[in-house]
């Protein structure tokens, strides 16, 4: 078994990793590493060959593998540690990591730990879609890095179903590579991910795309053969009646992201319910000292651009990191009314405060406010609220709502 | 001879249903935007439509068996299709650097296309 120890150890070389890894660097840890099970960096980037990264954060769109690039020659010239191929099977309370690769076990005692996982596809059995198990059946993210990166179809007569970016992008995917492009089915009333891409990558190439449609079978014996697909109702049950069956042979599931955090378990960090991700304070510092969180395993994230700019906090308070400056009180910061949920969950020192959060439900006009008790400490109009799209506020936390211990709590109202 | 072309406006997410009323190359009429910037979007939609094209190249000798691509501008969109097959024609011998223009001038459209990873040679 090899020991070392390190100043910052960041488990997860994805862009969130590699953004953390960087910034930690730039405060001041000396001895950074990186821990990952690929034999690559930058995670899922290198597969999504589309453009449209880095405009936020940048001003400049990338594709994927040229965003990834971009900070994997970052992280080479700041001479940031990197263990490819490398499973971090447990880490400990006292920061004591250990992982395997072809080389054997290592032990890192580690001063802090950024959490940079990411997150998983959902698969059928999520969608609960009852039939046949024939080959043939993909998650839309497997299938984007068979043709990608391996250069392997998936198959030829292709049903997509769920309409997020990951959907409509591998649409247009399929179709330049010459596969027949069915459908893409949502049980939605309207398309999850950006008109955009709805434009580009489905009318463009006149995929159809059915609304308040889901999958309600799957047939075939060894490759699919057929699925049935029914209109919803109101509920999102299938309206009998309306069943239709579609030859294919292939179905690619595109039905959300789920963080990825089993590694937590041992640790005893505490994970909101519904985010997914560990609660996380101001500085993105997890329920246990020392460890931060970022990236899609904290909370899935719409775009690389907000999820490098969250890693790159965390990263740099993972450097800074002293756990005698810490307050013993904190304050709570909840989702209340039209809020869906709300990150960082727990403010423990007075100051500037990052939030990101999603609402319940789309609304045109809304105001946003931050409520403790009955004092106001924000109140902000929004425009367009989407839970598709997070919403990002920066606000000044004043010392005596630090000291009062009362929680916030944070509300979408749709009256003006 | 008028033609009415809906377009769905990209420019934000609310994505306004805009209605063009074309004569020949002309705009006669356009509404359903709720900002200026629609108006700019709609116009090139309906006269020249262009898209950026990514896609990806077989390699011959590399740590990757293809190496992701880019347009060096966005191709008309008509002639996406045409761009692609002249794209599966060929392979590209490794290494390969990100930025390498890979083929120059592509159907004709005075566009080049753009290796957009870096490949190693194995």
């Amino acid at each position: 078994m090899s020991n070392q120890d390190v100043d910052v150890a960041v488990i997860g070389g994805g862009p969130a990793g590699l953004a953390a890894a960087v910034s930690a660097k730039e405060h001041g840890a000396k001895h950074v590493v990186i821990l990952d099970r690929n034999s690559w960096l930058g995670g899922i980037l290198p597969q999504c060959i589309h453009d449209g990264f880095g405009v936020e954060e940048t001003g400049e769109s990338m594709t994927g593998p040229e965003y990834a690039e971009k900070y994997i020659s970052m992280a080479q010239q700041q001479n940031i540690g990197v263990m490819n191929e490398t499973m971090v099977l447990h880490f400990d309370k006292k920061r004591e990591i250990i992982a395997v690769n072809k080389k054997g076990i290592h032990k890192i005692k580690a001063k802090t730990i950024v959490l940079a996982m990411g997150c998983r596809e959902k698969t059928r059995w999520s969608a609960m879609i009852p039939g046949d198990r024939p080959s043939g059946i993909f998650t839309a993210g497997v299938a984007q890095s068979f043709i990608n990166l391996y250069n392997i179809m998936p198959g030829k007569n292709v049903v997509i179903l769920g309409s997020g970016d990951v959907g409509l992008i591998i649409a247009r995917r399929l179709k330049f590579e010459g596969a027949n492009v069915l459908g893409v089915i949502e049980i939605l009333p309207y398309a999850s991910g950006l008109p955009r891409n709805v434009v580009q990558c489905l009318d463009d190439y006149d995929i159809p795309l059915f609304l308040n449609h889901t999958v309600t079978s799957i047939e075939g014996r060894e490759r699919l053969e057929r699925i049935a697909i029914a209109q919803v109702n109101k509920n999102m049950n299938p309206i009998s009646g309306t069943e239709r069956q579609i030859k294919c042979d292939t179905l690619l599931l595109s039905l959300g992201l789920i963080p990825e955090n089993e590694l937590l378990k041992n640790a005893d960090i505490k994970i909101d319910e519904i985010t997914g991700g560990p609660v996380v304070d101001q500085n993105l510092e997890t329920t246990l000292g020392g460890v931060f969180a970022c990236g899609n395993c904290l909370q899935v994230y719409d775009t690389v651009d907000m999820l490098s700019i969250d890693a790159k906090r965390a990263g740099k308070n993972a450097a800074k990191y002293n756990k005698s400056k810490k307050l013993k009180t904190s304050i709570k910061l909840i989702a209340g009314k039209g809020v869906r949920y709300v990150v960082p969950q727990k403010i423990d020192v007075a100051g500037t405060v990052h939030i990101t959060l999603r609402s319940e439900k789309p609304q045109e006009k809304s105001i946003l406010w931050i409520i403790e008790n009955d004092k106001i400490i924000l109140r902000k109009k929004l425009r367009f609220v989407n839970p598709a799209n997070m919403v990002k506020l920066v606000i000044e936390i004043p010392p005596e709502v630090v000291k009062s211990g009362h929680k916030l709590e944070v509300i979408i109202d749709d009256k003006r | 001879m008028t033609k009415d072309k809906e377009i769905t406006c990209i420019v934000c997410p609310i994505g306004c249903k805009i209605l063009v009323d074309l004569d020949g190359k002309q705009i006669k009429n356009l509404e359903g935007n709720k900002c200026k910037q629609g108006i700019d979007y709609a116009i090139n939609e309906a006269l020249d439509p262009r898209r950026m094209l990514t896609s990806s190249i077989l390699v011959i000798g590399g740590n990757w068996p293809l190496v992701s691509i880019k347009s060096s501008q966005p191709v008309p969109r008509d002639k996406v299709f045409q761009v692609l097959k002249e794209i599966k024609k060929i392979k590209v011998k490794a290494p390969i650097k990100l930025g390498q223009i890979i083929l120059t001038n592509i159907a004709n459209t005075n566009i080049n296309i753009i290796a957009t990873k870096s490949i190693e040679k194995l």
